[in-house]
């Protein structure tokens, strides 16, 4: 019986990686639920948007680098964040020109758009293997921990670790300050109610003198950057890799659904939800109650629900469950 | 035309199996019109249903390993149907019991426990499976059943899928249905991968048998026969067993092509077919007259995956073996999809043509990729950027296939062959 160690191995392997995940998961289901909200289609093209963007922000910080511009103790993407996002902004707008303007206008059926949101998905998904490659790249720099599992064995004695790696730590307070900020511009600002007005009712908004283009073209601009943001923290605490980012469109979608598409609130909500069930169905949970239990009943398998190969299955099934038992999300959505 | 320019600019070989692989494609095709053509319906999980075929030809006519299944085979089913009993039993209490607490706690208590249970049965099993001679078996084997009765069991596998989903997806928003069929794809694939006392899963399945009437090149080469007509044609014996076998392929797969497509004209100009794309036009009126819009949906949704899960399974067949690593969704969805659009949705001629047409450019395009790419960058000094375009240059396919799927939506979104 180990009651310490028990929570330290808890927290150190389910809690702190469910939560990095989970405001990574919440930044990529704000952004697709937004462009839900305003522009009324699922947008299929949101994982490779994030890929788009933190492709820039690593070939930006690779440049940094070599100029011998860092962060200091914080990773170098942080400075080339900014530049990612006005860059893949850029393009979402371009793409929004070029592309959905046309349907939107026409006021095609939401499904014609999903289709469409494929085929820039395939441009975008290209383009991003064509200038960075298929490959696995790594651009974390800067400290690694921000609590290593020597620093805190000797603080605490205990045998268990809690690793608290710096990527974690920045995952977290940067979501934490992007909902903060959005929440505020949404509330507060005068493009942010309007945006609201046009989500709630986009007939009256239209009559109240709301610019439809000028709302669609802040819509995706908070989009790409909410998606760029995701995407690289995702890549800095785990690593970039295209494929791996088109696979995330599930699991975002998911967060979006079960918090209720369309509603910023619920997609946060969505995510940790999301993120916690799937850390704690494919964590092998032998460990932590190893501590907890007299030692001769100590478990021999690894107490592991399902493998991680299958994480993909629990973002499924709580969609599915959702869409069975209350097809608009938690929060009521659209 | 582009089969018989190809044919005579490379080889024959490439020509036919590309042909042979547009066949296929065009199966798919017409089983992703029905869904979106006749009933507009998005499922993003074409893969799933092409990787369910393919599984059923090893389920059917995969060697037996009577040693794997002796194994474990009887518990691992026993295993599977007590999992399916759990949900069963969930359901039965979720319909009869009043709705309250005492019925949510219920039916969690029955699932936990039903989970351990079953994992509690399931896992000896599948690991004194997988424990029997791991590099050349370590499965349960098929049943050694000739190949071709493993194509309908294909079209049922992916019925049977296309029923879980569409019975939950169906009737919400259109975009659920796109989100849920890009999770059961990626789903199906994982077990495919992972749960390898089914499929061997990342091992692969090599040495399936072929259907019938194919035969096998070696085989051809020590017949006396063949040998002699090879002669009298003035032809490499190698070369003429390989072409043979390659037609032989596409008369069958041209012939299943052809009674799909007979098929689905005959449902498109039945009565059937006209409710079909009455409610595909306008879901309300049609619901209005007494149409349940709900269950046709489900139905054609099944029907299309089933018409899927048939060539998928043809394919693995035509292949001799099951890579679950060569399921993409780029490749096997989307890809599809495309070929729909860009034919003519809505029309079965129309997915074919869309089928032949982007299985030719899809796989000309990964031979002749490269090397268009090297002309482009000639003037380009050599140097890393240089090497770097040309690596890239396979994936040009992928913006080449969304800047064609955007352009046919955009400027002439009935396709090539339009609806009538």
């Amino acid at each position: 019986m180990d009651i310490l160690n028990a929570l330290v191995a808890f927290l150190n392997y389910v809690f702190v990686p469910g939560l990095a995940y989970g405001s990574q998961l919440a930044l990529g289901a704000l952004g697709l639920t937004l462009v839900f909200g305003i522009l009324r289609f699922s947008n299929f093209a949101h994982g490779d948007t994030m890929a788009f963007g933190t492709m820039w922000v690593i070939l930006i910080t690779w440049w940094f680098q070599s100029m011998g511009i860092t962060a200091g103790p914080l990773p170098t993407a942080l400075l080339a964040l900014p530049f990612g996002i006005a860059i893949t902004a850029a393009f979402v707008l371009a793409t929004d020109r070029a592309v959905y303007k046309f349907y939107r206008d026409k006021k095609a059926a939401s499904i014609i758009l999903v289709i469409v949101s494929t085929g820039v998905m395939f441009i975008t998904n290209g383009l991003t293997r064509i200038i960075i490659g298929p490959q696995e790249q790594n651009f974390a720099d800067g400290a690694r921990f921000v609590i290593s599992a020597q620093g805190f064995k000797d603080a605490t004695g205990l045998s268990e670790a809690l690793v608290i790696k710096s990527t974690t730590a920045i995952t977290v307070i940067t979501a934490a300050i992007c909902v903060a900020v959005l929440f505020w511009f949404l509330n507060k600002t005068r493009t942010g109610k309007s945006m609201r007005a046009f989500s709630d009712n986009e007939d009256l908004a239209l009559l109240s003198g709301i610019n439809p283009e000028r709302v669609v073209m802040v819509t995706w601009i908070i989009a790409s950057a909410l998606a760029v943001i995701a995407g690289t923290l995702y890549g800095l605490d785990k690593s970039f890799r295209p494929f791996i980012y088109f696979q995330l469109l599930l699991p975002i979608a998911a967060s979006a659904v079960v918090g209720g598409l369309g509603n910023p609130l619920g997609a946060i909500a969505g995510g940790f939800i999301i993120a916690f069930s799937e850390v704690f169905v494919t964590y092998a949970w032998k460990k932590v109650v190893g501590y907890l239990v007299v030692l001769d009943l100590e478990p021999t398998t690894l107490l592991q629900l399902l493998s991680t190969d299958y994480k993909f299955a629990v973002s499924f099934t709580i969609l599915i469950i959702v869409l069975l038992f209350r097809p608009t999300g938690i929060f009521k959505g659209k | 035309m582009l089969f018989l320019l190809t044919g005579f600019m490379q080889s024959w070989n490439l020509s036919l199996s590309i042909l042979n692989i547009g066949v296929l494609s065009a199966i798919m095709a017409l089983g992703v019109n029905m869904q979106w053509g006749y009933a507009g319906l998005f499922s993003t999980g074409i893969m799933g249903s092409v990787a369910l075929g393919g599984l059923a030809v090893v389920i059917v006519s995969g060697k037996p390993v009577p040693e794997g299944w002796a194994a474990g085979g009887p518990r691992l089913l026993f295993g599977l149907a007590f999992g399916v009993a759990v949900l069963l039993a969930s359901i039965f209490i979720y319909r009869r019991m009043k709705p309250g607490r005492t019925r949510g706690w219920t039916i969690t208590a029955i699932l936990v426990l039903g989970f351990f249970a079953y994992r509690a049965i399931f896992d000896p099993a599948a690991n004194a499976i997988e424990a029997f001679n791991p590099a050349t078996a370590g499965n349960i084997g098929g049943f050694g059943l000739p190949s071709l009765l493993s194509w309908p069991v294909g079209a049922l596998f992916a019925g049977v899928a296309a029923w879980a989903i569409g019975k939950t997806a169906l009737g919400l928003r259109s975009d659920y249905l796109a989100i849920a069929t890009l999770g059961i794809a990626e789903i199906v694939l994982a077990v495919m991968k992972n749960e390898d006392w089914l499929a061997r899963g990342v091992k692969n399945i090599i040495d399936l048998p072929r259907p019938w009437p194919v035969p096998y090149e070696v085989n051809l080469q020590q017949d006396a026969g063949f040998l002699q007509t090879v002669q009298d044609w003035g032809m490499d014996p190698t070369q003429a067993s390989t072409i043979l076998v390659k037609l032989l392929y596409l008369l069958v797969f041209t012939l299943v092509l052809l009674a799909v497509v007979w098929m689905s004209e005959r449902a498109l100009h039945s009565p059937w077919g006209r409710m079909m794309r009455a409610i595909r036009d306008n879901e309300v009126a049609a619901s209005a007259m007494g149409k349940d819009v709900t269950a046709r949906h489900l139905q054609i949704f099944i029907i299309g995956s089933a018409v899927v899960g048939l060539a998928g399974a043809m394919l693995t067949s035509m292949e001799g073996q099951l890579t679950p690593g060569n399921y993409t969704p780029l490749r096997f969805t989307f890809l599809i999809w495309v070929m729909v659009i860009v034919g003519g949705s809505g029309n079965n001629w129309g997915a074919v043509l869309g089928g032949l047409l982007l299985g030719w450019l899809w796989l000309i395009v990964e031979n002749a990729g490269p090397v268009a790419m090297g002309y482009i960058t000639m003037p380009l000094p050599d140097g890393a950027l240089k090497a770097h375009l040309i690596d890239a240059a396979p994936h040009l396919r992928l913006v080449t296939l969304g800047l064609v799927l955007l352009l046919v939506l955009r400027f002439s979104p009935k396709g090539l062959i339009p609806e009538k």
